[in-house]
């Protein structure tokens, strides 16, 4: 495949991994509470993905076969690491934050499924672009997610208050099942019914 | 080249996991002062906000540099204190490197807990000598002295931890929480200003005995109650029993400080760790 805008266009949207290869679950319900670590996490797949796909883009030739899961384990697993230690270095608030999830990016099927399905098979650059631009489609939706979740679970964006004090003595109240996963999972089914209902044309394949 | 040979393989991870192992070393080691500097300056940061002192820290450009000079500017001494009340060690200079600084309240929870576990009375006495207690001394800027406690517990997913500036009539001066993994929005609130200054002005120790501190449901009606979070009963609980817990270890100390000032008779000071389980169990 040559380096055209598709690679890096279609799974943001067209082909976005969780709405439509529905991957990455698990984390999109977990680190989606609030915004910040949202985006957040989103930069940290981001930054796996692409990088990953890449350097396994590049010795893609020289991995055995019979061991190409473990050496991409291997690799991935090295840049969560370095994403973990520089996070803690650097941003050691949000590193709090994500805790445990930072470590989890490595069980994201996003970064291995994209790897078997591009980086093993395509040149180094456009696995690169591929990898970034599934870490940014994935990203997207935990930000749309973590948006709605923080407005009404918590009543704020990025941590300052946007529901007013007055609505609260009116008698409305932050929705408590918007903090819980649950309410993650409904938010991302309707995200996939408002996205196949406008891509009818792609499930008649 | 055939890379399918098993000696090409071999060959191929042991090279693969060698260079690996190299990168992460060379980060790990790059970068670990700058991570134990944030962890240093997060628990001296902790200490100073609990007891309301450099609010500001997490809006100021150069936090690290401030927080330290803030907390070498208010606190002015660090003591380490055991079960009787006794001040085994004393630092004034340098507190963020010192070793009352460095004592994991984790460690002395492990030591409770083993307390906890173990019936005999000998075996109890003399696990409850190893039992370091650190005690950070804090010359408010309005005059007085706060004695700055720390605490650690167990929330409903992991650790939670306080830290607690008490007056020297006993009263609580500021308390600040923090935690591992509660769920955040429900037991994740404990940090939160609203659930935190609840706790100012509540009593630990009125004349020589711990006054308990209650998490209610509903509303906090009487003047030690503290109102629960709503939906994270087990996380307020939770803080119910560390306060009561780690106030029953500092109870001699305490007394010392306030029969030192208020009371000259103060009442006989015996560690009396047996009764400081009476909050019930909620798991």
């Amino acid at each position: 495949m040559a380096m055209d805008k598709k690679i890096f266009t279609t799974p943001i949207i067209k082909a976005n991994p969780i709405t439509v290869l529905v991957l990455g679950i698990c984390s999109a319900l977990a680190v989606t509470v609030k915004l910040e670590p949202a985006i957040v996490m989103g930069i940290s797949v981001t930054l796996v993905t692409g990088l990953s796909s890449f350097l396994i883009s590049l010795i893609r030739k020289t991995i055995p076969n019979r061991i190409r899961i473990i050496v991409q384990l291997v690799v991935v697993a090295m840049f969560v690491i370095l994403i973990s230690e520089f996070l803690k270095a650097y941003v050691y608030d949000v590193s709090k934050q994500l805790s445990v999830y930072v470590g989890l990016i490595i069980t994201n099927c996003i970064i291995m499924g994209r790897i078997e399905a591009f980086g093993l098979t395509e040149k180094p650059l456009p696995s690169l672009v591929d990898g970034l631009a599934n870490g940014l489609g994935y990203g997207l939706i935990l930000v749309i997610i973590a948006f709605f979740r923080e407005l009404i679970g918590s009543g704020s964006i990025f941590g300052a208050q946007i529901i007013p004090q007055s609505w609260y003595e009116a008698g409305y109240m932050n929705n408590g099942l918007f903090i819980m996963p649950p309410m993650a999972l409904i938010l991302i089914g309707c995200l996939i019914w408002i996205q196949r209902s406008f891509q009818k044309d792609d499930d008649k394949k | 080249m055939d890379t399918n040979k098993n000696t090409y393989t071999v060959i191929y991870t042991i090279v693969l996991v060698a260079v690996v192992a190299t990168i992460l070393a060379v980060v790990s080691i790059g970068l670990k002062p700058r991570q134990q500097e944030n962890i240093k300056v997060e628990k001296q940061m902790n200490i100073l906000n609990c007891d309301n002192l450099a609010t500001d820290a997490k809006t100021v450009s150069d936090r690290n540099s401030y927080v330290q000079s803030e907390f070498d500017k208010y606190i002015t001494e660090a003591l380490i204190v055991n079960c009787k009340g006794e001040v085994t060690g004393t630092f004034n200079e340098k507190i963020g490197d010192c070793e009352a600084f460095k004592i994991a309240t984790a460690d002395q929870f492990d030591i409770m807990r083993k307390m906890d576990g173990t019936a005999d009375q000998a075996a109890k006495e003399a696990l409850a000598k190893d039992i370091q207690l650190p005690v950070f001394i804090c010359n408010n800027p309005d005059g007085t002295k706060h004695y700055i406690l720390s605490g650690y517990g167990a929330g409903l997913w992991g650790p939670i931890w306080t830290y607690i500036a008490v007056k020297e009539d006993g009263k609580i001066a500021g308390a600040l929480f923090d935690h591992e993994s509660e769920t955040p929005g429900l037991g994740g609130e404990i940090v939160t200003d609203k659930f935190r200054s609840q706790f100012n002005d509540k009593v630990v120790m009125e004349n020589g005995e711990i006054v308990p501190i209650t998490v209610v449901k509903g509303g906090a009606k009487n003047p030690n109650e503290i109102d629960a979070l709503s939906g994270a009963t087990i996380t307020s609980k939770a803080v119910e029993k560390m306060i009561a817990d780690w106030m029953a270890l500092y109870k001699p100390y305490l007394q010392k400080i306030s029969g030192s000032k208020a009371q000259p008779a103060a009442e006989p000071a015996d560690a009396d760790n047996k009764e400081d389980n009476q909050t019930p169990k909620t798991e």
